[in-house]
């Protein structure tokens, strides 16, 4: 952002008005002359995994109340990660602890955007290939659910309809297509997964 | 001078499209009484295919025909899944392939 002339206080505002690293990396190329429509669609292409998340945590956030419009807006990758796994230490309160994990990701990552703007514009550090921490954190929760699961099916579907799907749509467009495919095949083998064992676990 | 009110602009429209992807789904499915047991059912095996879309996610720039033909990934993954396998510490992990990712893509490829 530094290099488009927008200063830290912009890195800032953006991880708490978009929360969301891939939609605010995006952003970036856009802020100075991109289309608003544009912008949406990308946003929601980009942010669409979300969609995946909230639906899987609608069941666990039930007796949330008023706090459940928090714990969805700032429902995140690093988040989600975290308590979908539903091992939420015992004797512990798990609507206190999924608040504070949210916040403090929250947190965190907001204040990583401010300090990121500021290094960005004083250090001369080359930052190439940070972004494979990412890469890096989900391949890591992948291989755990792959120990912790009976039933791979979902694991190597995930993986195959969205390789596939890459290749044929471009690299722009194959996310929806991805999810459209991946919905349909767990809606058309959810018996046999559910009988493989593979949803005990998630 | 960059357009600040269009950046702004830009940034609450991408908010509100990221923001609708958290909150539709609660608004169509949170209000039932009983959520329909195919929703229950994908909520629990999505997350194992989420994963696998994110890694390709992450992965979508990286090409196998254009030198230096995915190298950098496949070495840097490996390293990351040989130290999961090994101590089962994520944050260990994420370190060490990020280090060497860094380190490939900007010493050595």
């Amino acid at each position: 952002m530094q290099k488009h002339g927008f200063g830290w206080i912009w890195s800032m505002v953006s991880g708490i008005i978009i929360f969301s690293g891939t939609v605010q990396f995006v952003s970036v190329s856009m802020l100075s002359g991109g289309a608003v429509i544009m912008a949406a669609l990308t946003a929601l292409m980009v942010a669409a995994r979300h969609i995946f998340f909230s639906i899987s945590m609608i069941g666990r956030y039930r007796e949330e109340g008023r706090r459940k419009w928090y714990l969805f807006y700032a429902l995140c990758d690093e988040t989600y990660a975290m308590l979908s796994r539903d091992d939420i230490p015992k004797g512990v309160n798990a609507s206190a602890y999924r608040m504070l994990v949210t916040l403090f990701d929250q947190s965190s990552w907001v204040l990583g955007s401010a300090l990121g703007g500021i290094a960005g514009s004083i250090l001369p550090f080359d930052s190439t290939g940070i972004d494979f921490a990412m890469t890096a954190l989900f391949t890591t929760v992948f291989i755990q659910q792959w120990i912790d699961s009976k039933c791979h099916i979902p694991a190597i579907l995930g993986i195959t309809a969205t390789l596939l799907c890459r290749i044929l749509f471009g690299r722009d467009l194959f996310l929806i297509p991805a999810m459209v495919i991946i919905l349909g095949v767990l809606i058309l083998m959810r018996e046999k997964i559910e009988a493989a064992g593979g949803e005990t676990d998630a | 001078m960059p357009d600040y009110r269009h950046a702004l602009i830009i940034i609450i429209v991408m908010g509100a499209a990221t923001l609708a992807t958290r909150i539709l789904p609660v608004l169509i499915f949170g209000r039932n009484e009983r959520i329909p047991d195919l929703v229950l059912y994908l909520g629990r095996v999505v997350p194992f295919t989420a994963m696998g879309l994110l890694i390709v996610y992450c992965l979508k720039d990286v090409s196998v025909l254009q030198d230096p033909h995915a190298l950098p990934e496949v070495i840097a993954l490996a390293a990351v899944t040989v130290t999961y396998l090994w101590k089962k510490n994520p944050i260990f992990s994420v370190v060490m392939g990020t280090v060497l990712y860094m380190f490939l893509v900007q010493k050595v490829f």
